[in-house]
């Protein structure tokens, strides 16, 4: 028999609004740039750090592969990363010379990469006094996804600090760490660049978070 | 707007499954292992943009006049509807200053998009695309024509429902949310596969906008009303430090 002062905790809440993929078209809502509509004044997209940011400018660029090992070319990604000393910028302008969020896609043509322009981000203190490697939070959006999936970007050039990283170290399965590990290339004009494929399913499949 | 400790832990039984087979190209794009939570979420994950300094144009929630035709300017052909609704949390506490975007086809079912190819013509005075921040009490609105249903490569005769994307951002990248609104009545919802991605009924409902004759405009737009229910905030009573 119920408990006459028990109710489960779902009706004492209402529900969050279920979410629902993307679709095909996210670009002209999101991307407008990509989707080839006019640009309004300001817009929300893949430059996060303008020349007077302070810290090291870097490019983070990858692809989004399927579980056939295609290219999904229509994916919309956003970032949110801490600024190079460890803090959130959290008040969006475009004209501070750093903003935290930004947004990238993958296109239908050529390589079908995606870009951000922005700072290499600082470690981050938690809560528990422990600290997480620097790293870049992406949640990704595309037709055929039902709900965002939720990954970070980590540098593999700060090998010790992945290591000690309380939010790496909670993977399981230490290959699968990994997936999350940005490696560093020579870009252009002396920036470095850092690239991570993110694969939606099967051999090397990127990590996936719920938070 | 001070960081929460946490977030009302998701239902993801709920919200859609990434592997939901009847949504064909949700088979190759879902991830087959387990999703890792993270236990003591951080700042990382329970702060998120705030986007009051965004620079608004004065049409960017008006659809009926963010796109002209140069050559011959005019108004959208379609139902014209003002869409409109509260953003809370599942508290019920309102969400200020969020920012809410949405997209969606023309009257006639076709996207302003270099990839869609359907033989419904393009409106030359309609784009597709709107913004807005909620007001002080959490409401959105945003004035535009009533989308079509349109066929898509999934079955052979699938068509998706009449539907608006939206998204909205919520306190943090926790409560990021993207989701579509249908309309109330149409029988094409309960036999899309799109829709058919959840399991359970009730969750259909909060897609749902609802006709509201009360906010509508005589002789000028009728109204549709969507709320959107994003993760509750929490503050914690007791921390281990």
């Amino acid at each position: 028999m119920e408990q006459p002062n028990f109710k489960p905790t779902a009706e004492l809440m209402l529900r969050e609004t279920a979410s629902q993929t993307a679709g095909p078209y996210v670009h002209i809502g999101l991307a407008l740039d990509v989707a080839g509509l006019p640009e309004r004044d300001e817009e929300i997209w893949n430059r996060m750090a303008g020349e007077d940011a302070e810290g090291e400018r870097i490019e983070v660029v990858g692809r989004v592969i399927d579980g056939n090992g295609d290219l999904v070319r229509d994916a919309l990604l956003e970032a949110w990363q801490a600024d190079s000393r460890g803090n959130y910028q959290a008040g969006f302008d475009l004209k501070a010379p750093f903003n935290s969020f930004g947004r990238t896609a993958t296109t239908a043509a050529g390589d079908s990469e995606w870009v951000l322009h922005t700072i290499k981000p600082g470690s981050i203190t938690a809560e528990d006094g422990r600290v997480m490697a620097p790293h870049i939070t992406l949640s990704l959006f595309a037709r055929g996804v039902n709900i965002q999936l939720q990954t970070r970007l980590y540098f593999e050039d700060e090998a010790a600090a992945n290591d000690q990283c309380p939010v790496l170290n909670a993977i399981e399965s230490p290959p699968r760490r990994q997936t999350l590990i940005a490696r560093k290339e020579s870009g252009e004009a002396g920036i470095p660049r850092y690239r991570l494929d993110i694969v939606l399913q099967g051999d090397g499949e990127t990590v996936f978070f719920d938070y | 707007m001070t960081t929460p400790r946490r977030f009302v832990e998701r239902d993801r039984n709920w919200h859609p499954p990434a592997y939901a087979p009847g949504y064909k190209t949700s088979i190759p794009r879902s991830p087959n292992q387990a999703l890792v939570s993270l236990q003591n979420p951080s700042i990382s994950e329970l702060s998120g943009p705030d986007f009051r300094k965004l620079r608004m144009g004065p049409h960017d929630n008006d659809l009926l006049m963010n796109f002209r035709d140069e050559a011959s300017p005019g108004l959208p052909v379609g139902e014209r509807i003002i869409l409109f609704g509260r953003v809370v949390d599942q508290f019920g506490k309102p969400v200020p200053h969020t920012l809410v975007e949405m997209w969606q086809a023309n009257a006639g079912g076709r996207y302003r998009h270099g990839k869609d190819r359907y033989l419904a013509p393009l409106d030359p005075n309609f784009g597709g695309v709107g913004r807005c921040l909620t007001d002080d009490d959490g409401w959105y609105r945003f004035r535009t024509i009533k989308p079509g249903p349109y066929p898509w490569p999934n079955g052979i005769n699938t068509w998706r429902p009449a539907h608006i994307h939206v998204s909205v951002m919520g306190p943090a990248i926790s409560t990021r949310l993207i989701t579509q609104m249908y309309f109330e009545g149409d029988p094409l919802i309960p036999i899309c596969p799109i829709v058919q991605t959840l399991k359970d009924s009730e969750a259909v409902q909060t897609m749902i906008g609802r006709l509201d004759m009360a906010r509508s405009r005589p002789m000028d737009a009728l109204a549709w009303r969507f709320d959107l229910v994003v993760r509750g905030a929490l503050q914690t009573y007791f921390e281990n430090q």
